[in-house]
């Protein structure tokens, strides 16, 4: 007789898609098995006290999960956050808990920061906290990356990584990106309400892809990583990011600021994607966009600026 | 206030500082002796990747070649929307500008923004709420969304919107709004000179620690940030 193993009850990370994934699933499946303990869970119920006054339902975690597990047997730090819960938008106790996080890695000073980003920006109910947590956040991933801290940047949920959210990514050491993963300031609606839609047309979603989408932000060096979208994909690059230098000074602000001007310099009459893509040489850029992950990878290898060291 | 009559002001000694097209730079010479640089925005311009690597360029460079306080002028849009903005990395020219005045807090050159006009969103987070010290001159009017838009999200009509703004400071635009979650550290009283009031200011400079928070809680403004961030880190320190 033979023995068949005993279904999992959940899917495995190599199956599940980061993008359909709660912030919960995510986090359970990228850390080693059972070793995430949550810091003010939703059993605290620590809500935000400014939903209320909108009667808006609250969350008992506020949209984001924070704590500790290990990864690949080391310690790290993890705050991940829920796309839809008011689309994963910062808020005074959503954004407290990632700044509590941070300034704790920085007081250990050798324990990496996973923040897994799912959001549109500021939660506008909230807006006065939500805009000054994501200015103390973004101080405090620098004071942790001065303490020595790697803090990695995994995008790809639904929500993306939008408005403040944006600036915070680009304060990380490195980033990983799914094609999902749209990283940007202004959303294409905001864009679309305040210049039109000869500027932006927020229903064209190729267009938003191309612009703001995973493989654009790799092949310019603004994300050091691509990955297919699954867990084990985010998990995989988060490892290999880690075990890439870190620092943070003023080697690296300059190198930045060269990156920067260059990018300027070399694309800043491109009036799309396609002609930033071809500039960098890649002779079918029209077919970049539905190349799966595997092949882009190989074409972003080759023909893709590297931000490592310079942001 | 005006730019001119600021700068005026404030630098009774003698000041460089250009305006070329809303890209504030220069350097001003302070009364205690030494001279303050001075980066900005005028004329509530858009803050796109142009001018935010123009403006990191002169604070990078300030720190090599420099010495004395930075002092961030401000009155801007939003961060400038658009397509050419975004498909170049927007995020990363307004987060580089961040970086650089904050690394620069904190090695030796002390950072205030001088909100005296209009600011927003990306804009504001790049600039003025990357200092150790903002202050706000009368007249200032930050918002991260004004009500009509705010309304166009929520779905509430200005008029409730306007209502719920009397009893809290939370989501409204304004000054004092801002200052009551922390974000403003004081707000200067435009009928003394400001060289008085700046120079009371860098005698008395708090350290660079990020105390925003307990700042909005003593004010009322955010009854929680504090209390949560505090716990969490505690939390984070039992792991190591």
């Amino acid at each position: 007789m033979s023995t068949t193993p005993l279904q999992p009850l959940t899917a495995p990370a190599t199956v599940t898609s980061w993008y359909e994934a709660s912030a919960r699933t995510r986090t359970r499946l990228l850390l080693d098995p059972g070793s995430f303990v949550e810091f003010i869970g939703p059993e605290k119920r620590e809500v935000s006290p400014h939903l209320k006054v909108f009667d808006l339902p609250e969350q008992f975690d506020d949209g984001i999960v924070v704590g500790c597990g290990s990864l690949g047997g080391a310690k790290v730090l993890i705050a991940a956050q829920e796309g839809r819960f008011m689309g994963g938008a910062f808020g005074e106790v959503h954004g407290a808990k990632l700044t509590g996080l941070l300034r704790g890695a920085r007081d250990i000073g050798s324990m990496p920061v996973l923040i897994l980003f799912d959001t549109g920006g500021v939660r506008l109910q909230e807006a006065n906290a939500g805009e000054l947590a994501i200015a103390e956040i973004m101080r405090a991933v620098i004071e942790a990356r001065c303490a020595g801290v790697k803090v990695v940047g995994l995008i790809g949920g639904r929500s993306g990584c939008y408005g403040g959210g944006g600036l915070i990514a680009a304060c990380c050491s490195s980033l990983a990106v799914s094609e999902q993963g749209r990283i940007a300031v202004s959303g294409p609606e905001v864009i679309e309400t305040n210049r039109g839609t000869e500027e932006f047309d927020s229903r064209d979603r190729a267009l938003v892809w191309r612009t703001m989408g995973g493989k654009h932000r790799r092949l310019l060096g603004a994300a050091d990583a691509f990955v297919d979208d699954t867990v084990q994909a985010f998990r995989d690059a988060a490892l290999a990011l880690l075990g890439e230098a870190g620092g943070f000074g003023l080697e690296i602000l300059t190198k930045e600021q060269a990156r920067l001007e260059a990018r300027l310099r070399d694309f800043g009459t491109c009036a799309d994607a396609l002609d930033i893509w071809s500039a960098m040489g890649i002779s079918h850029a029209d077919a970049v966009s539905s190349l799966p992950a595997d092949e882009f990878i190989t074409l972003a290898d080759a023909f893709g600026r590297i931000s490592h060291d310079a942001r | 206030m005006m730019l001119d009559d600021i700068l005026a002001s404030l630098f009774p000694a003698g000041h460089d500082v250009q305006n070329a097209d809303g890209v504030v730079l220069g350097s001003g010479a302070l009364r205690a002796g030494g001279r303050a640089l001075v980066v900005g925005i005028a004329d509530r311009t858009p803050l796109g990747v142009d001018d935010a690597i123009r403006l990191a360029a002169h604070v990078l460079q300030s720190i090599t070649t420099g010495n004395g306080p930075i002092l961030i002028v401000v009155d801007s849009d939003s961060q400038r929307m658009s397509k050419r903005d975004e498909l170049l990395g927007l995020n990363e020219f307004l987060a580089h500008l961040g970086k650089c005045l904050i690394h620069a807090d904190r090695h030796g050159r002390p950072t205030i923004g001088l909100l005296y006009g209009h600011s927003a969103a990306g804009a504001f987070l790049a600039t003025a709420l990357a200092t150790r010290v903002l202050v706000g001159l009368p007249g200032a009017t930050p918002a991260v969304m004004d009500l009509p838009s705010m309304s166009k999200v929520t779905k509430l009509s200005v008029e409730v919107l306007e209502e719920k703004a009397k009893s809290t400071p939370v989501f409204a635009p304004g000054l004092a709004n801002l200052a009551q979650t922390g974000a403003v550290h004081a707000i200067w009283d435009a009928a003394v000179p400001l060289v008085d009031q700046l120079e009371a200011l860098l005698q008395a400079i708090p350290d660079s620690d990020d105390r925003r928070d307990l700042l909005g809680k003593k004010r009322g403004g955010r009854s929680k940030a504090y209390e949560i961030a505090e716990r969490v880190r505690g939390l984070a320190l039992q792991m190591r």
